[in-house]
């Protein structure tokens, strides 16, 4: 499927490409024409697919869930009614078993998170040209903009921008509830009282500074290690989808080798995004468990 | 793959559906769910208690037909045992009237004999004394001889 004007390089960096909408360097507002113009644009800058996708998912996760949540009675359960009630009991399980404390956030969050990154990680299945080359088509036909430089990435978790968006948010629930259940001074204790502790005043003094590195390392790595394991996966995943569709333009008889593969990986990553999304779930749910841990006397 | 205001745009829009999530899909569904666990446990609890007490009814029934069979079968000995006493009485009966009957017969028969005897007696009498005239010749005085003959006539 790789367009003749494009190497094989170039139609995966095409691909790795947001389609970035910022200020240029001329000053004008405006989509990025390259990568290079979109790095340009700095901070202020934002990924209109990444963006377009994960609400329009995110929304239909919303409205799906929500027509289940009116028609919700005791009575027996039909169809999509009963599918949306075992993923609610899915959920709720997986809160049950791993969050000890009261927090009726935790579980609409947790089920938030689920769905979301599923349906986000399921847009990976979707063909790799399919999505990006229909926008790439309509841009060029009512918009007469150059296909080449039309970038639309269809996966949001494999842009680093929305993953590390929702961790971030996961982060901040989590030091935000920290405070409040145990208090300034137990969190601040449970950042510089551990892993060293000394009853020598002095000797504790030196501590401090050690436990404290080496806590705040601990806590910055959990949104961060939470981010990039789904970012990693979900990139890797869709870099070996685009490197089977370059093999599309390499003659009938490694384009069929290739659709095998596109088959047999396809198949395989629908336990990769599903497992990504529970683990983004439950990793969440633990960390907001640890954050309503109250801490031991020492 | 840059940051940039993404990050923030995420963030935002994450917690927005966390925040609808939490209001208005969760409460519901599993509001319904929990309702629906406890009519389901209800029915469960329901059933087994249908079946207890069909299983009472039906040792109810048991015990009532046995009850049943003992009560008839009592009734039939006691029929059986009625019916040999009657039988039993009416031989009784029959007998003790069989027995009157015969000793009624024996009375007439006795009656009979005393009465031919006492007719025998007389006729011997008569003839007695015809043959005694016959032999004598003459006239028994009979008068004169009664209490002999009448001594005569007893002895006979």
């Amino acid at each position: 499927m790789a367009e003749e004007a494009l190497t094989a390089g170039q139609y995966i960096k095409h691909h790795l490409q947001n389609m970035t909408y910022g200020q240029h360097a001329d000053g004008t507002w405006g989509l990025a024409h390259s990568a290079e113009e979109a790095k340009e644009m700095g901070f202020m800058s934002i990924n209109v697919d990444t963006m377009f996708w994960s609400i329009l998912l995110g929304v239909l996760f919303l409205w799906i869930f929500r027509r289940a949540a009116k028609n919700a009675t005791a009575d027996t359960p039909s169809g999509l009614q009963n599918f949306i009630e075992m993923i609610i009991e899915f959920v709720d399980g997986s809160v049950k078993g791993a969050f000890n404390g009261r927090n009726a956030i935790v579980a609409p969050m947790a089920l938030t998170i689920f769905v979301w990154v599923f349906l986000i990680n399921f847009m990976d299945l979707i063909p790799v040209d399919w999505l990006p080359g229909s926008v790439a088509w309509m841009a060029s036909t009512f918009f007469g903009a150059d296909p080449h430089h039309v970038y639309f990435k269809v996966v949001p978790s494999t842009d680093p921008n929305a993953t590390f968006g929702m961790a971030l948010a996961v982060f901040m629930l989590t030091i935000y509830y920290s405070f409040k259940i145990k208090g300034v001074k137990g969190f601040a204790g449970e950042l510089t009282l551990h892993p060293f502790s000394s009853s020598n005043n002095v000797l504790q003094l030196i501590f401090i500074p050690i436990n404290f590195l080496l806590e705040f390392v601990a806590l910055v790595a959990k949104p961060l290690s939470l981010s990039l394991r789904l970012y990693g996966n979900m990139f890797a995943g869709e870099m070996i989808f685009i490197l089977i569709a370059i093999m599309y333009g390499g003659g009938w008889a490694l384009g069929i080798f290739g659709g095998f593969l596109h088959l047999g990986w396809a198949i395989f990553h629908i336990l990769i995004i599903t497992l990504q999304a529970y683990i983004f779930m439950t990793l969440t749910i633990v960390y907001m468990d640890l954050a309503h841990q109250v801490p031991e006397e020492h | 793959m840059n940051i940039n205001l993404t990050l923030i745009g995420q963030s935002i829009t994450f917690a927005v559906f966390v925040w609808f999530c939490y209001a208005y899909i969760w409460p519901p569904l599993v509001n319904a769910l929990s309702e629906r666990k406890k009519k389901i446990a209800d029915g469960l609890a329901a059933a087994e208690r249908g079946q207890h007490e069909q299983e009472l009814a039906e040792k109810k029934a048991a015990e009532r037909l046995k009850d049943a069979k003992g009560q008839a079968s009592d009734i039939i000995a006691q029929a059986q045992k009625r019916a040999s006493e009657i039988v039993d009485e009416a031989k009784d009966d029959a007998r003790t009237e069989a027995e009157r009957i015969k000793a009624g017969a024996d009375a007439e028969i006795e009656q009979e004999i005393n009465r031919a005897r006492e007719h025998l007696r007389k006729e011997v009498v008569v003839l007695a004394i015809s043959g005694a005239e016959k032999i004598l010749k003459k006239e028994v005085n009979k008068d004169a001889h009664a209490s002999s003959l009448d001594e005569l006539a007893g002895q006979l």
